[in-house]
């Protein structure tokens, strides 16, 4: 029994614990659980009507029972009773046992609501306290439609108790959370906003999370929340430590609250009113500071409290993205932690320090902690945290540190735990691909990770090296040389095996001169490892013996003699009987020259996303890795007009912003004048400042890669580059221009506007302040543009740029890619509740539906890409059709929210896509066709 | 917060608290997984791991592993430090708590969770204020079974009692 039983001791129940604790064996406990089940059934169904204290210890008991694990299947009705009676014991015990047994029968359910609706209206402080928790614990869809309009009532009406507010206000979070739509934001959400300013910081507490879980899907709604929570969170960080009474926490002034405030400014960019802004920046500092004071307790509790608020304070800082001084002294004080004694606080420095490593203002700082984060990887003994090292590398790499930090990478992959190790490979083939300057250097860096983990090299990054060696020539003799080296040793991984068969028999000529590769060596030591091979390795392996049939005649007898064989001919596989089959016959009967041309070098294939991002996208969801990769891409770009000089013509090495993983912006020119330099993009000739130029060419193109991502390069000539990042939240945007001189002179009078029609301007709303008229060599300016979309639209603005450059007048036009699919949110939704909504939009003026040709290859895991980029939820098992992509989200704007759906049917024989849009809005939907039929 | 789980180092659920809809096998699913997981790790290493796509926040008190599940925003130290409240709330109210008062009485440990986190979220974090409102229904209970007992009693005796017990609430 435990020392102390406070409240009613319900004995019966206290001797039933008892018993099962002293049950020597499972089978014993089961056989006593059952007497027990069997013993209250019985008392239940009696003739003889239980009193209040029997049916709560049987409650009891049965709950008791549940929580050990056992299904208990009856007692609900017993539960509303209790839950019913006027007994507090009893009705508590009632609402317990309702909320961790949610039942679903409706008749049920009616009893329940009956029964909450009777406390919440009994003015007994404690009973309206049970039902609103209860509401609060089981959430369901019934109790939202039953309370979600009494709920806002109580938690604005002044003469309710405070403790109540706080409980309505969660409650009323949770059913929000279930069933949004349920709970439509009504007069309330102002008073609730004001909740901010409550004398009670219990009441604000509840207030907080309630309004940042509303103001996330309605910012314009609750925007008056920015001033007073930061009015609030200022109030609480210039406290003395024993202001706030009971609200302090081992010397920490409301750290709860103060937490909850800095993430409900996470829901806002930085405030626009320039004393709230002064305000809260005096707050963040206050809090950076306090890091830097001596601890008012040892406690780990006082610590933890303190740098609670602290990471939060910094992911604000990051989210804001705008303040210089503050990322800098984010990033030293995560350094700090980076070599704290506690194990926690390194952990939160380096997942705290990946997302600043994509700021551009804290990247270098973060990339000066690069030792630590080396060791980190070598000496922490908790594989959470070698883990989060891997991920902060891989966030601060750049071309100046890859060839380091793939060299750690590859060298902790030795000993790597089993569980991380396909992504550190994922990751060492993705970095050493971006950031090859060398191409031999990324051949050998992907021979060494089959080499060091052949296992976890997974098809995607062998088919890649493939690839890229095919499509550069420059790199394939050393290829061959290499991987013929590689094969030497007398235990390679499959992998290498496949890699070196494929590359030997594309290019396995390249190295035949030397006597100790001719192609006899070559293909014995190939064929040497043939027998250990798998079967989808011997057959890829045949193919690279007819390849050396054409490529080496001397060896054609040999591997005739093989192809001839039993174990070959009469191979129990099919696949490689046939390839016996069929290769023996075509090297029979074929003339040289048909051999030739059957047997051509492999044409370069074409570039397209890495399919290795794509994995590892997968594997980390699209979110993180996505928001991560199209970071560190601006990045690139930044460096091309940056600090870092670009190289004066682009046709000697591939322009750095042409990135290798077939996600920039221009394709990759490896000789040649760059595709865009056609010199007819600066009207060279007109004088006149006003006129504008007609749009560039190629501006439409650029204009429809944007469509699905937000990123990148968006023009490029041989003076000027101009590079974007965006984000958009809801009907809001923010979008950096990045203006790059690429020249070493000055450019002078540098005007860029954003041209809108009549129509558009209506419609959306841009402003922009002007940039610095001079921009000097080498120099990079940057222009923000906030962006509110105030109505649904169609046309695109025009960014006009006109500037001088050595005495002639520069005009250049490009249209800038605002679309409508930018203020998309994705929404999840089941198979039934897709086609439920999808039928009722089903009026000839919602569908608009558009057949087309193929224009790329079409590959499930681009479309899908595509298809989360164009910003609505990819809604995977939701077709009937595997082979079909639906999704689904909801267009923000200022006036009205337009909820989409998408259906694409791809048809690979015809190489043809049909795809569909309904939504409410006939305008919404022919503008969405459009823009994402470019887009396959 | 997704959900709270409080289980002993033999592995044994003392309760469990889920802020998401999540049916009973998928419950027991998880249930079985992190407390694998959890017992698995050594006492040096960090209180933080990835699952899924949640982060899981542990601390162990004595035999008993606290084990929060949160979301990709949430924040981790705040967490250890609910953990940590909710520890100082059962031990002021059971008295220096220990594994036994959980289990034998469990109704209260939820009650108590209530009065302090509601829907996932943290509703009052005044020690005082959660267990006055704990207590005030305590008070309650006892009133009420006092009632109940002089329910038999004479009238006079019965609003003797009552004066007595008023004047004592009102104090």
């Amino acid at each position: 029994m435990p020392a102390v039983s406070k409240g009613d001791g319900m004995r019966g129940l206290a001797v039933f614990i008892s018993d099962i604790r002293n049950c020597k064996s499972k089978e014993a406990e089961i056989k006593r659980i059952n007497k027990e089940l069997a013993n209250i059934r019985s008392k239940f169904k009696g003739d003889k009507a239980l009193d209040g204290y029997s049916k709560k210890k049987y409650v009891c008991k049965l709950l008791f029972i549940f929580l050990l694990g056992h299904d208990i299947d009856f007692g609900h009705m017993e539960a509303v009773n209790l839950l019913s009676s006027n007994r507090y014991t009893e009705k508590q015990i009632g609402y317990l046992f309702i909320s961790v047994l949610v039942n679903s029968n409706s008749e049920l359910i009616r009893l329940i609501n009956n029964a909450i609706k009777n406390d919440l209206a009994s003015r007994n402080p404690t009973f309206m306290g049970l039902a609103l928790h209860c509401v609060a614990n089981v959430g369901s869809r019934e109790m939202a439609e039953a309370f979600a309009g009494e709920i806002p009532k109580i938690l604005v009406a002044g003469d309710t108790m405070d403790s109540a507010k706080q409980s309505a206000a969660l409650c009323l979070l949770r059913l929000y959370r279930t069933s949004p739509h349920l709970v439509p934001t009504g007069d309330w959400a102002s008073r609730v906003v004001h909740l901010l300013n409550d004398q009670h910081l219990g009441v604000v507490t509840a207030a907080t999370s309630l309004i940042t879980t509303l103001a996330q899907k309605n910012p314009e709604e609750f925007k008056t929340s920015v001033s007073l929570a930061v009015s609030r969170l200022s109030r609480i960080v210039t406290s003395a430590s024993t202001d706030l009474q009971d609200y302090t926490y081992y010397f920490v002034p409301a750290p709860w609250l103060s937490v909850k405030l800095l993430r409900l400014l996470q829901c806002y960019p930085p405030p626009e009113d320039p004393a709230v802004r002064g305000r809260l920046t005096e707050c963040l500092e206050t809090i950076l500071n306090k890091a830097q004071e001596p601890p008012k307790s040892k406690k780990v509790q006082h610590s933890n409290a303190k740098n609670a608020v602290l990471f939060e304070a910094i992911s604000l800082i990051i989210h804001h993205d705008s303040e210089p001084n503050l990322l800098v002294r984010a990033c030293n004080q995560l350094g700090q932690f980076l070599q704290h004694r506690e194990t926690n606080l390194r952990y939160l420095a380096l997942e705290s320090m990946c997302t600043l490593a994509s700021s551009e203002f804290s990247h270098e700082a973060v990339k000066t902690h690069i030792e630590t984060v080396i060791n980190a990887l070598k000496t922490e003994r908790d594989v959470s945290v070698r883990q989060r090292a891997v991920d902060l590398l891989y966030a601060m790499c750049d071309r100046s540190n890859a060839q380091q930090i793939v060299a750690e990478m590859l060298s902790y992959l030795e000993t790597a735990d089993y569980s991380i190790r396909e992504e550190i490979v994922l990751k060492v083939a993705i970095l050493a691909e971006k950031y090859a300057v060398d191409y031999t250097w990324y051949v050998d860096t992907i021979l060494n990770l089959i080499r060091v983990a052949g296992d976890y090299v997974s098809e995607e990054v062998w088919y890649r090296v493939i690839q890229i060696v095919i499509n550069r020539d420059d790199v394939q003799g050393y290829a061959a040389k290499t991987v013929f080296e590689a094969l030497q040793a007398p235990a390679c991984h499959e992998n290498l095996v496949k890699v070196g068969g494929y590359i030997l028999g594309e290019f396995g000529n390249l190295i035949a001169g030397d006597p100790r590769s001719s192609p006899l060596v070559q293909f014995h030591l190939l064929h040497s490892k043939f027998h250990l091979c798998s079967v989808p390795t011997r057959a890829l392996l045949l193919s690279t013996y007819i390849k050396f049939v054409n490529l080496f005649p001397e060896v054609k007898p040999t591997i005739q003699d093989v192809l001839r064989s039993d174990s070959q001919l009469r191979n129990a596989d099919v696949e490689l009987q046939q390839r016996a089959v069929e290769y023996l016959r075509l090297s029979t009967v074929a003339s040289t020259d048909i051999l030739a041309t059957v047997l051509e070098e492999m044409p370069p294939f074409p570039e397209r996303e890495s399919s290795i991002l794509a994995k590892l996208k997968k594997k980390k969801g699209p979110g993180t890795v996505a928001g991560l990769e199209e970071g560190k891409r601006e990045r690139g770009a930044d460096v091309n007009g940056g600090p870092e000089p670009a190289p004066a013509s682009a046709a000697s090495t591939p322009s750095p912003s042409a990135d290798l993983l077939g996600l920039g912006a221009a394709p990759p020119a490896p000789a040649g004048p760059p595709p865009s330099s056609g010199g007819l993009l600066v009207d060279v000739f007109s004088e006149s400042p006003s006129a504008v130029a007609p749009l560039a060419p190629g501006s439409e193109d650029n204009f429809a890669r944007f469509v699905c991502k937000n990123n990148g390069v968006l023009f490029e000539n041989q003076l000027l580059q101009i590079g974007l990042k965006s984000e958009f939240r809801q009907n809001l945007g923010r979008m950096f221009i990045f203006y790059g001189n690429k020249t070493s002179t000055q450019f002078l009078n540098f005007t860029p506007t954003l041209i809108c029609s009549d129509d558009l301007q209506a419609n959306l709303s841009l402003q922009t302040k002007p940039v610095d008229p001079t921009v000097d060599g080498g120099a990079q300016v940057q222009q923000v543009v906030n962006i509110e979309c105030v109505s649904d639209f169609t046309e695109a603005p025009v960014l006009n740029i006109q500037f001088r450059y050595g005495g002639t007048f520069q005009n250049v036009s490009v249209k800038l890619p605002i679309t409508l699919n930018k203020f998309f949110q994705p929404t999840e939704m089941a198979s039934q509740g897709f086609f439920q909504r999808w039928k009722q939009l089903s009026s000839p003026q919602q569908e608009v539906q558009n057949i087309f040709k193929a224009k790329h290859p079409m590959d499930t895991e681009i479309t899908k890409a595509k298809i989360i980029g164009f910003g609505s939820a990819l809604l995977e098992e939701v077709d009937p059709n595997p082979a079909n992509f639906v999704g689904a989200g909801i267009i923000h704007t200022r006036t009205t929210q337009i909820g989409c759906l998408l259906r694409l049917e791809p048809n690979l024989q015809a190489q043809m896509y049909r795809l569909t849009l309904r939504t409410s809005k006939e305008a919404v939907s022919q503008r969405l066709c459009a823009l994402l039929s470019e887009q396959f | 917060m997704q959900f709270m789980l409080l289980f002993s180092r033999q592995g044994k659920l003392r309760l469990q608290k889920w802020y998401v809809p999540l049916s009973d096998k998928e419950k027991k699913k998880i249930t079985r997984e992190l407390v694998q997981t959890v017992l698995a790790r050594k006492p040096k290493m960090c209180s933080f791991l990835e699952w899924r796509d949640l982060k899981i926040v542990y601390k162990r008190y004595a035999s008993l592993y606290f084990c929060c599940a949160i979301e990709d925003q949430d924040n981790e130290l705040i967490t250890l430090e609910i953990i940590h409240r909710y520890v100082e709330l059962l031990d002021k109210y059971f008295g220096s708590v220990c594994e036994l008062d959980i289990i034998f009485n469990f109704e209260k440990a939820y009650f108590i969770l209530d009065e302090f986190l509601l829907g996932g979220e943290v509703q009052e974090t005044s020690k005082k204020n959660v267990l006055k409102a704990i207590e005030q229904a305590d008070l309650l209970q006892e009133f009420q079974e006092v009632l109940g007992v002089l329910r038999n009693s004479s009238p006079d005796t019965l609003s003797h009692v009552m004066n007595i017990l008023m004047s004592q609430c009102t104090k």
